[in-house]
């Protein structure tokens, strides 16, 4: 380098913050990290907002709970409770429950960091849920995204299993009873399930050591799980770049929005501070988890309205609608009454975590897809997505039957039954529904590009006919209309060829056209309009 | 528009692209419905007016100053208000005061960071629309066949292929090493041998009333009341108090004789008092939410319902299967006393449990 | 008296006739009224109390609870449910009830407590039973909260929730929330086991014990508890912290995301 005779000759320089990205870029190499990323093209979209709203609330629980560490006792040894809430008194606790109410009356700033790290808790899963939905109506699951799907889908679950894990530290008695309720799902497990329940709490139930050991989980081993899979999906979300809606000048091959500097840089991080906020008012004016009122954990007592954390509420429909079958196998019990909702708790969540791969299977399509979909142009896809949400939330329901009973003047056995049968009913329905309504929007949008859009104008002929007067869309509308990718269906193919000889069709195959037949037929969805028709139309339109 | 990717599956006449003018497409006057491009750019008006780009700023500049001041407010609230008082804010009501503040105080002014961030990109920052080229994912031909040969020379140099003793003793020492792991964690409890099958209950055991601590007598409990009791013996800072309440306890009511339908639940009971264990059979929740005028008694978690004039039978809800009843009587000094432990495990259902 | 008169065509002059006219009409009234109930002994004015509490039974209570208290298929026998289970319907506004259902719900007491009294007065004579509790019975000051709120989560909280907020029972009937009771009625229900509820008598909860669960209720749900987190959104739990999570807090963060990503306003409409 000529870095000699480049400074005696100009004698000027760098600034500072070049020449420490200078030092940085010589042992880090910096440089070329920022050259393919600092202006990469982000598009404009609330709904892409949504997985930032999950990435910020977890920073908040991250920032939060470390917080919280600090004041935090993991340990379930009894001592008499002598702090400043008086209904508490004397009362014998863990020290887990009593360190818990110092951080909520000792601590000064204590109770406001509990409530943000709860609340972010609870909007960090919704907004992962509702950002997993929007990926799966847009179909931003498909090619080359599968693996962030995955990615993204772990971290859902994950989620759930640490903010279980979480909200039964305090050792209160509205955890501690679903603390209870999952040693009696894991006790029905055929063959191991007492073993694996004396290794979980150390013993019988509850133990010495369930509070410790969940710490553990909860603040070292999940996190740490998922903070890999966040860098890894936020890793594949940038190499990939982000999907696009249809429109003028976007193209499966580009990508069209505003750069990360400035651009991004500065509304998504303002984003981060906006979450933030809006957390905080809500932890200043709404109380979450008072377990001061709640009371220390003990086997013997219980509330009603002992339900779960939201995410995990659909389990507890699960366990409330089960009937109670036993089967006793000679010297031996099958829980069937607990042991199924066990079972069918991941087979629910796998339902969409495996809909991608069903979905290209079907459709066979293995191109990259960087446009996003509009929920109308995949009926089947957005029936699917609408009833899996259907089912889930006739769970919910199901799950806080008791509080449906009261407040509606219902019976909860009645409501029980009800969602005995809307488990089964419900999606069927909704899929149906949906679908019928997707439909109905792609006609609506056959009409808009076919005949132009209702302009509210009405016109009357010289003999007498009152019409309205339609406008016709812009190059730029049509466009986006029309834009969008229609399969056919699969076909298996003849089975006989020109020969007469016959070649071997798999049943794999035949349930592969079916299926496909399902998504892309005649009765799946409203095929676009073709440049012919449009011409058709619009050459005869004259007087509109 | 030929992405990289076999389509082994679908034919090419069936993909959309080859079925009509695809996207990035330029206008022809044969497709009305071809792709025209980015729009142009419009202009904001503080793009073109000085002033109001002057105002923005000054927005911005104003979000940033509430949210210093909002800080403070902060600051001074942890340091004047006192954790313990309590201010009447409407309509929600008698509120902690310092937790409002600091919420409050902090909510604005981080928001107000993020507002006028926000408002800054949307208003100053420029907001022409770029465009950035994609490339496919998947390597080019030329990279993919330098990989499989540099794959194929370093797997033909490790000799694996060639040399199975090696490939198979390799494979066997790796899966059997994680068996270390999985030993290490026996230690985590203790086997269930017949723990659950006994509780702290034995003959001749007092009924101890959970409120008073005091033994229960049968003159205590009237028909249409709800008690609660635990063995004798048992203290609440006793080391292993919950493991055993979690067993052991017990809830008593008292029914007219004639209106127990079940034999051995009449014999069992004393005069019509009834012990049952209060311990949910469906997975472990106490039951106690009993119903006099009906005699049936409902767990709160996932509402199972036991008829406890019907040997507590399950009429309703997940559980699988009856209560367990502990058999009681009176000893000499008048006080109730258990006959024995329970007869069959309380609690949850699990695979070693005989019907 | 002169300068009364020369006062007369002052403006204020209306009024102050109004008020004089009032005055004299009021005081007049409180002269001539009737006075209070003759004072009688005991015994006495205990026996006026049975007849007028049977005439207001006849009224009030017969249709249902049968012409001597003996019950009908509409309702139960009232011989021995004692005069403190009469306060407690009655002074709860449950009964008269006004259609059957799965439970009676609570309403708007209809009879004074005098009136209410004299009901209670004559059930109590149908047979003994649970006694109105006097206010040094059921006085909840000075009462250990501590030990009430751990009695109310052994004994109570089950059916009525973890701060008494209420709770499901079978069939549609509920435990109602206990916001702002009287402890007075918190002691009669304990004693008297209304409708589905059990009894809990003084040999298994005593008299101290009731007093501290209804201090305990009065600390943690009356319309002035302290709620050191914020507004308590019905102290129903996670169901309802989820709702609220879910419409308010996600929805207001879709809100502002929208505005972020929303178009900025153009110079000149397009």
């Amino acid at each position: 380098m000529s870095t000699a005779s480049e400074s005696t000759a100009t004698k000027r320089q760098a600034p500072a913050g070049e020449r420490v990205a200078d030092w940085a870029d010589g042992r880090l190499g910096i440089y070329s990290l920022a050259k393919a990323n600092m202006r990469k093209i982000f598009p404009d979209h609330w709904s892409f907002m949504l997985g930032e709203v999950a990435l910020y609330s977890f920073i908040i629980i991250i920032l939060t709970g470390v917080y919280l560490t600090l004041f935090f006792h993991p340990s379930m040894n009894e001592v008499e409770y002598h702090g400043s809430y008086v209904p508490m008194q004397g009362v014998r606790v863990s020290e887990a429950f009593a360190s818990t109410l110092d951080i909520s009356f000792d601590v000064r700033g204590g109770l406001l960091v509990r409530q943000i790290h709860h609340w972010a808790a609870l909007i960090f899963l919704g907004a992962m849920f509702v950002h997993m939905m929007r990926v799966f109506f847009t179909g931003a699951f498909r090619k080359p995204r599968e693996i962030n799907w995955l990615f993204g889908f772990l971290l859902f679950v994950l989620g759930m299993f640490t903010g279980f894990t979480g909200y039964s530290l305090p050792d209160d008695l509205l955890s501690g009873t679903g603390v209870r309720f999952m040693e009696g799902a894991v006790l029905s497990v055929p063959i191991v399930g007492t073993y694996l329940s004396m290794f979980l709490f150390g013993g019988e139930f509850p133990g010495h050591d369930f509070v410790a050991r969940f710490f553990s989980v909860h603040v070292l081993l999940l996190p740490g799980i998922m903070l890999g899979l966040l860098v890894a999906h936020l890793i594949l979300v940038f190499y990939h770049k982000h999907t696009q809606f249809a429109g003028p000048g976007r193209t499966n091959k580009n990508v069209v929005g505003m750069p990360l500097l400035p651009v991004y840089m500065a509304k998504a991080g303002g984003f981060f501070f906006l979450v933030f906020g809006v957390i905080s008012v809500i932890s200043a004016t709404f109380t979450v988890n008072p377990i001061w009122v709640l009371g220390p954990y003990r086997p013997d007592q219980v509330s009603t309205n002992a339900q779960p954390d939201w995410y995990m509420g659909f389990s507890e429909g699960l366990i409330r609608i089960m009937p109670g079958w036993e089967i006793h196998l000679w010297d031996h019990t099958l829980v069937l009454g607990v042991f199924v909702p066990l079972m069918v708790f991941p087979l629910v969540l796998a339902a969409i975590a495996v809909y991608p791969f069903i979905e290209s299977w079907v459709t066979g399509d293995k191109r990259e897809h960087h446009i996003a979909d509009r929920p109308r142009n995949a009926p089947t896809r957005t029936a699917f997505g609408a009833a899996w949400i259907a089912w889930y939330t006739v769970m919910l329901v199901g799950g806080g039957n008791d509080l449906v009973a009261t407040h509606f003047d219902l019976s909860i056995n009645s409501i029980t039954w009800f969602v005995r049968i809307a488990f089964f009913v419900m999606p069927v329905v909704v899929f149906f529904i949906t679908r019928r309504i997707c439909l109905g929007l792609q006609r609506r949008d056959k009409e808009k590009v076919l005949h132009g859009r209702e302009s509210g104008i009405i016109k009357r002929l010289p003999h007498g006919e009152f019409i309205e007067v339609h406008e016709q869309l812009s190059q730029e509308q049509l466009h986006t209309l029309t834009a969008h990718d229609q399969h056919k269906p699969y076909e298996v193919g003849p089975e006989t060829d020109e020969n007469g000889v016959q070649r071997k069709v798999g049943r794999g195959q035949k349930l592969r056209a079916r299926l496909s037949k399902g998504y892309y037929g005649e009765q799946a969805q409203i095929p676009k309009p073709s440049a012919e028709e449009y011409q058709e139309i619009t050459s005869s339109h004259g007087h509109h | 528009m030929s992405e990289t990717g076999s389509h082994e599956n679908v034919s090419d006449e069936k993909l959309p692209s080859a079925q009509e003018n695809g996207h990035g497409a330029v206008a022809t006057a044969n497709d009305p419905f071809a792709d025209p491009g980015l729009p142009p750019h419009e202009p904001r008006i503080q793009d073109i007016d000085e002033q109001a780009a002057k105002r923005s700023e000054r927005v911005v500049a104003m979000l940033f100053t509430v949210s210093m001041l909002a800080t403070l407010g902060f600051i001074a609230s942890f340091v004047t208000v006192p954790v313990d008082k309590y201010v009447h804010i409407w309509p929600i009501g008698n509120i902690g005061a310092l937790n409002f503040a600091l919420g409050m105080t902090l909510g604005v002014a981080l928001f107000c960071i993020g507002a006028g961030a926000v408002h800054w990109a949307r208003t100053l920052m420029s907001d022409h629309e770029m465009v950035d080229e994609r490339h496919p994912v998947a390597a080019e031909q030329e990279t993919r066949a330098k990989v499989m040969e540099d794959f194929q020379e370093g797997a033909k140099e490790s000799a694996l292929g060639r040399r199975p003793l090696i490939r198979k003793t390799m494979f066997g020492a790796l899966a059997l090493l994680p068996l270390s792991g999985v030993v290490l964690l026996r230690d985590l409890g203790p086997l269930p041998e017949d723990k659950l099958e006994h509780t702290l209950w034995a003959k001749g055991k007092l009924l101890v009333n959970e409120n008073t601590h005091e033994p229960l007598r049968p003159e205590d409990i009237s028909v249409g009341s709800l008690t609660f009791a635990m063995p004798e013996g048992l203290e609440e800072d006793d080391e292993e108090f919950q493991k055993e309440i979690a067993k052991a306890a017990l809830m008593l009511v008292r029914l007219e004789p004639e209106d127990i339908k079940d034999k051995r639940e009449l014999d069992w009971s004393h005069e019509g008092i009834v012990a049952y264990s209060k311990i949910c059979t469906h997975v472990g929740c106490p039951v106690s939410l009993y119903e006099q005028q009906t005699h049936h008694v409902l767990c709160p978690c996932h509402q199972s319902t036991f008829d406890l004039s019907d040997g507590a039978r399950v009429i309703f809800g997940p559980a699988g299967h009856a209560l367990p009843q502990l058999k009681i009587s009176v000893n000499n000094d008048g006080f109730l006393e258990a006959q024995g432990d329970f007869e069959e495990p309380v609690g949850p259902a699990y695979w070693e449990r005989r019907a | 008296m002169k300068k009364l008169s020369a006062r007369r065509r002052h403006p204020l002059a209306a009024l102050v006739v109004l008020l004089f006219a009032l005055a004299a009409t009021g005081g007049l009234y409180a002269a001539f009224a009737p006075a209070g109930e003759a004072k009688a002994d005991q015994a006495s004015s205990q026996s006026l109390a049975i007849e007028e509490g049977k005439r207001l039974y006849a009224t009030g209570c017969s249709s249902c609870h049968g012409t001597g208290g003996q019950g009908s298929s509409d309702g139960p026998s009232l011989v021995g449910v004692g005069s403190a289970a009469v306060d407690f319907q009655v002074g709860t506004g449950r009964m008269p009830a006004q259609q059957p259902g799965a439970q009676v719900p609570k309403k708007k007491k209809i009879y004074s407590q005098d009136e209410i009294n004299q009901l209670s007065a004559y059930v109590a004579s149908l047979g003994s039973g649970p006694v109105t509790p006097s206010k040094s019975q059921y006085d909840p000051s000075g009462a250990d909260v501590a030990n009430g709120g751990q009695l109310f989560r052994t004994n109570c909280a089950q059916c009525h929730n973890f701060t008494g907020e209420g709770g499901a029972l079978t069939h549609g009937k509920y435990a109602p929330g206990l916001t702002d009771v009287d402890p007075k009625h918190v002691y009669e229900a304990m004693q008297t086991g209304p409708q589905n509820m059990p009894s809990f008598p003084d040999k298994v909860l005593p008299e101290q014990d009731k007093r501290d669960i209804a201090a305990y209720l009065k600390t943690v749900n009356s319309s002035d508890t302290e709620k050191p987190g914020g507004y308590k959104l019905g102290g129903l739990g996670p169901v309802i912290e989820g709702l609220f999570a879910w419409i308010f807090g996600l929805g207001a963060l879709i809100v502002v995301a929208i505005w972020v990503a929303a178009r900025t306003a153009k110079a000149k409409k397009s």
